[in-house]
């Protein structure tokens, strides 16, 4: 706090000061007395949590577990004979992000870079076999003819684009997964009772959002709305869920949701009921989040908006739904992020989810006692998806250049 | 200009605002209230038909026949299910409120550390901040059970600290007080502290009205409380005595025990919200904006002053908000619980009394409702503070 | 006033919106109740409910309520199959019904979440190391098939801790799971002989074991069975010792719900014939051998005399013959998950033959 207050009328130093690396020593970790202390400090709480993670990864760790169950943890118990739908379904992704990419950004920057290293620095791992390093050059030469052909893309319509990109691809990805009748000879159904591992977590997390966003979108903009029976129904709504855990609507669904339903109704899928809960619970708060939106579209927008003749609903979807969301785009991600993390409780409820499965690869005999290998990889998988997420939220924010307008 | 053409004539009623506007309310009502009688008659008809039950609350008066590890009030097999239901509620409380009080400390902290000029700090901060925001709780939890506090030597084995604080993979067990005769007349001086403090800051408030001189007034409250009490504990024949830990048998005896699975499940909560907190502070700091830092300072105050007068009550503002929402969070989020077997409303209720009477409508609905109410009345008492410290627009 | 107007008719839209979409979300759930009462098993729903069996041969296959993370009765392999003895029961029941024991699914269930699934009708059978006890047979609507597994709740401690009886547990830390008659037992033998102790209730038997092995308890208590198996497997198995002392009963069965008595008798069937083929001395290799056989019991097993599958309400005469050769007899079931080849190597104890020291009687097919 010091710093700021006398930095203002400190003059700069010369270049050659700020420049050499002595200088930026000086000037970031050793300024003052305290500074230097607190530089002390931290350099050996680094030495000691680096050290001892690295003596546990490379001396006693046994990260034997993860090759060994590694079909397992991708994909829980989707039969071997139909994994290539779940490359198609890669490539298919590979091709979209590309495609989205060029309509988004039309400059090659580092993130575009990171998001094409990684099949590459993926085909690295050891223990990978030569079929699957194939596959993921597939993915990234679909990746790269998919951010071609964006290129060929008018841009003035990129959000259409984009959209009909985004729901024709979760369709597909759904047929291709989920295949068609019992019988059917090209793509035989593989019941959801066998998806798992990050592959369920991924579908839920991906559908989760696919289904809450409009659902939360309506949910705010009946809560703003003048008619009291849709607002009070809004209301009640949102706080009712927002009100009790994530983990009581799981147990609900599993447990009573049968219970509810007249004698005799077909049994509802397992994996849906997970999903039903979690779009419920996360609609909630995506209509709190979206109401914080609307609420900082100023009045003149309406107004404006009417005298230019709008009518009700073409003021609501072209001019203030667009600056409402707009505005909470960060905040969105972070909730998308807390879904996708969140479809971990489902493992609580018996779903073989990527935690589900880490939980009945350490009851297997052969791997007792590899809790922190197995976790700190579950955890790891988890946090680069959820890191991947905030991360392009951060590029959509300055593609849309939220809060410099 | 279709507007100007409905003021003249009077529109046919399918086009009548008015009209439509009720019979869209009444259209979503129908729904909602069908949906809702749909679900509960087949309800009633399933239980009635399939069980022969009827929805009752009567299963709270018998005996629950289960132990329960650690409980805040007496508790046995005998004792009721409500009873039971109560000792997981106030197992609920304990961890998010220690839950609350730590995660803030955290997270201000590390939110602070997030904007040192120091460049190893701030690193720091933000490392933290981007690993736990991103690894979902219950991998957390449920690591930090297993994992960690698991792999703590074993209870004869303990690390003894000085106090002596025992720390084993049962938990951490720590010298406690134990009231004497004369605790009572203690807590009367306390009280008496808390009064003068009360006193003594209302005056030194005036006073610093009339002169614009504001001294920090916590600091004496907190000060005139601690001298009184200082003074009630040497002038008393020792209020407490303290109750020092020691290793018999299977277990240590004596002190108070925090178990591994509290610790655990306090620890996993604390870590993982102080990074959500940590962003919030941060926020709050930053969105104070640099005209006012540089006022102050144009004004003569002190960087200290300009941080608690000027920066903190503005941030404060931006800050209670999203704060209130993690502290829900973290209450809601404590019901991972079941994870790892500390036994919390969740755990008892959900778990246990459900696995054993068989009655998921009514536990469900007495674990929602409580939640429920919980929240609400967290809510409420935020919004309270936040409408008090509220900028005042004219 | 005027924008009262327009908001209005945002909100109208809404509202008709939201319905619709309140509608489309019911309008496919709905829609297969509606179509399912054109067809003919309908007016026989309305009498009285479909019976398990049927349902069972409409949907192709036997959904198993079932374990996935007991070894040796019910977990899932690397490979993502299932195994165990639990298992090879549904399988049983599979080849039974079908004629093919892998013409079954299995649903895995936690303990406090098996007997709503059961009777929710989510699963057909529960084959899940389940205890017989009246109030599960009365009170949630089971019905259980014979015992395929005799077992009680022991106790296990460090030997070095010098425990040799309960009462040596005085202030000692117990992990147990949670939901399960264990926990109860547990509660109520240490009432019962005025001792304190701390439970540590987990929620899995995988995590009450490494919790106990990891020195968190001092004890740990479950079906002798579990113990055994579960102790082969701790850091160092030698240095735990199983207390002779039995604190329940555990009889463990394949269960189903009250109200289908063709249904019981299936599953009660099913296990007594693989007991029976025990005694014939028939096993999946050599059933063949079996085929011309004069002994009129072993006939009436396999299906060669008389029409005792149709009493089941199957049309395959040789139904028991699928089950002895696609799973097994008891002792095949019972040593391939938990014999002396493999990790486990449990003595069969009470679970041998009545002619060998057991108490497994089946009834004679007559």
């Amino acid at each position: 706090m010091t710093t700021a207050a006398t930095s203002a009328t400190r003059s700069l130093p010369p270049p050659s000061e700020r420049y050499t690396i002595l200088g930026w020593l000086r000037k970031n970790l050793f300024s003052s007395l305290f500074n230097t202390v607190l530089t002390v400090v931290a350099v050996a709480f680094i030495v000691f949590i680096l050290q001892s993670l690295l003596r546990w990864a490379f001396t006693s760790a046994e990260w034997g577990v993860i090759p060994a169950n590694f079909n397992l943890i991708m994909r829980g118990r989707y039969p071997a004979a139909e994994a290539w739908r779940l490359w198609l379904v890669l490539y298919l992704l590979g091709g979209a992000v590309g495609m989205i990419w060029s309509l988004t950004t039309r400059q090659i920057g580092t993130a575009l870079l990171v998001v094409f290293v990684l099949p590459f620095a993926l085909m690295l791992v050891p223990f990978f076999s030569w079929a699957i390093r194939l596959n993921l050059l597939l993915v990234e030469v679909i990746g790269i003819g998919g951010y071609a052909l964006g290129r060929y893309l008018p841009i003035e319509r990129r959000g259409r684009a984009i959209a009909y990109l985004l729901i024709g691809y979760l369709i597909l990805m759904l047929v291709v997964l989920r295949g068609f009748g019992e019988d059917a000879n090209t793509l035989p159904a593989v019941p959801t009772t066998l998806w798992g591992g990050l592959l369920l977590s991924l579908l839920l997390a991906f559908f989760g959002i696919a289904l809450s966003f409009p659902l939360g979108v309506l949910l705010a903009l009946g809560r703003q709305s003048q008619l009291p029976a849709i607002r009070i129904a809004s209301v009640i709504y949102i706080e009712f869920i927002r009100g009790v855990p994530l983990i009581s609507l799981l147990f609900m669904g599993q447990v009573m949701l049968q219970l509810f339903l007249p004698d005799g109704f077909p049994t509802i899928d397992r994996v849906l009921r997970a999903l039903v809960a979690i779009t419920l619970f996360s609609a909630a708060y995506t209509a709190e989040n979206v109401r914080g939106g609307l609420q900082s579209v100023s009045r003149g927008q309406h107004e404006a908006a009417q005298a230019l003749g709008l009518s009700g609903y073409q003021t609501t979807m072209l001019i203030i739904l667009p600056q409402a969301l707009r505005a909470v785009i960060p905040v969105l991600v972070g909730q998308f992020i807390g879904l996708f993390k969140d479809t971990s409780l489902v493992a609580l409820v018996g779903l073989f989810d990527l935690l589900g499965i880490a939980r009945t690869v350490l009851a297997n005999p052969d791997w007792l006692g590899t809790q922190q290998e197995i976790y700190v990889m579950v955890a790891g998988l988890y946090w680069i998806f959820s890191y991947m997420m905030s991360y392009a939220s951060r590029r959509i924010e300055e593609q849309l250049g939220v809060g410099k307008r | 200009m279709q507007d100007i053409h409905a003021r003249q004539i009077r529109p046919p009623f399918y086009r009548d605002e008015r009209v439509l506007s009720l019979l869209s309310q009444i259209v979503v009502l129908g729904i909602v209230l069908g949906l809702g009688l749909f679900f509960i008659s087949n309800m009633i008809d399933g239980l009635s038909e399939k069980h022969s039950v009827a929805i009752s609350f009567d299963f709270l008066r018998q005996t629950a026949g289960f132990d329960i590890g650690e409980s805040l009030i007496d508790y046995s097999r005998q004792d009721t299910y409500a009873r039971a239901f109560v000792v997981g509620l106030l197992n609920t409380f304990q961890v998010a409120a220690l839950g609350i009080v730590f995660a803030t400390a955290l997270g201000v902290l590390i939110g602070v550390m997030r904007l040192s000029p120091n460049f190893l700090v701030n690193r720091i901060a933000a490392i933290y901040i981007d690993v736990f925001r991103n690894i979902p709780l219950l991998v957390l939890l449920i690591f930090w059970a297993q994992a960690v506090f698991l792999k703590l030597p074993q209870v004869r084995e303990a690390l003894i600290l000085p106090g002596p604080i025992f720390l084993s993979n049962r938990g951490v067990a720590v010298p406690w007080g134990v009231p004497t005769d004369s605790w009572s007349a203690y807590l009367a001086v306390l009280g008496a502290g808390i009064a003068l403090g009360a006193g003594v800051a209302l005056v030194l408030r005036e006073r610093g009205k009339r002169t614009g001189r504001m001294p920090f007034i916590p600091l004496w409250f907190l000060g005139t409380v601690a001298a009184v009490g200082l003074v009630g504990w040497l002038i008393l024949p020792q209020p407490l005595t303290l109750d020092r830990p020691f290793l018999d048998g299977f277990n240590t005896k004596g002190g108070q025990v925090l178990s591994q699975q509290f610790l655990a499940l306090l620890s996993g909560l604390v870590i993982y919200t102080a990074a959500f907190i940590a962003e919030v502070v941060r926020a709050g700091i930053q969105a104070v904006s640099k005209g006012q830092r540089e006022a102050a300072t144009a004004m003569g105050l002190t960087p200290t002053q300009t941080l608690r007068l000027i920066i903190f009550p503005q941030a404060l503002r931006v800050i209670i908000p999203p704060l209130t929402s993690q502290y829900l969070n973290l209450t809601k989020n404590s019901s991972l619980a079941i994870a790892i077997g500390y036994p919390d409303l969740f755990a008892v209720a959900g778990n246990t009394i459900l696995n054993q009477t068989g009655r998921a409508i009514e536990v469900f609905a007495l674990i929602m409702g409580t939640y429920l109410s919980l929240s609400l009345i967290t809510s409420l008492l935020m919004n309270m503070y936040n409408q008090r410290i509220r900028l005042v627009e004219r | 006033m005027k924008s009262r107007a327009k908001f209005n008719k945002t909100g109208m839209i809404l509202s008709m919106v939201v319905g619709m979409i309140i509608a489309a979300c019911i309008g496919p759930a709905a829609a297969p109740a509606v179509v399912e009462s054109d067809e003919p098993t309908a007016p026989a729903m309305q009498e009285e409910a479909q019976s398990t069996l049927s349902i069972v041969q409409e949907r192709g296959e036997l959904i198993c309520v079932s374990n996935s993370m007991l070894p040796g009765f019910g977990f899932l392999d690397s490979e993502g199959n299932f195994s165990g003895f639990d298992t090879d029961y549904c399988h049983a029941i599979a080849a039974a019904v079908f004629g093919d024991a892998n013409a079954m699914e299995i649903r895995p269930a936690t303990a406090k979440e098996r007997f709503t699934v059961l009777s929710s009708g989510e699963g057909d059978v529960l084959v899940r190391n389940t205890t017989w006890t009246m109030s599960r047979d009365t009170d949630l609507g089971l019905n259980f098939a014979p015992t395929t597994f005799y077992d009680g709740q022991g106790i296990m401690v460090r030997k070095d801790s010098g425990v040799m009886s309960l009462a040596d547990l005085s202030g000692a830390s117990i992990c147990v799971a949670t939901g399960t008659t264990t926990e109860l037992n547990l509660a109520d033998q240490m009432a019962a002989a005025g001792i304190s102790y701390e439970p540590v209730v987990l929620e899995t038997a995988d995590e009450v074991f490494n919790t106990y092995d990891a020195g968190r308890c001092d004890a740990v208590t479950t079906d002798k069975s579990g113990l055994v198996s579960r102790q082969t497997i701790l850091a160092d198995p030698s240095a735990h010792v199983i207390l002779d002392v039995t604190l329940s009963k555990e009889p463990l069965g394949p269960a189903v719900r009250h109200g289908d008595d063709q249904w019981f008798d299936l599953v009660s069937w099913v296990v007594f014939a693989t007991i029976l083929a025990e005694e014939h001395g028939i096993t999946s290799t050599n059933i063949d051998s079996f085929m011309n056989s004069e002994d009129p019991n072993i006939r009436k097993l396999l299906g060669m005399e008389g029409d005792f599958c149709a009493k089941i309400g199957l049309s395959n005469a040789g139904c028991f013959a699928d089950v002895i050769s696609q799973v097994g007899n008891y002792a095949e079931i019972y040593n391939r998950n938990l014999g002396p080849d493999t990790i486990f190597n449990l003595p069969r104890g009470l679970n041998n033959l009545y002619t060998d020291g057991g108490i497994l009687y089946a009834p004679p097919i007559r």
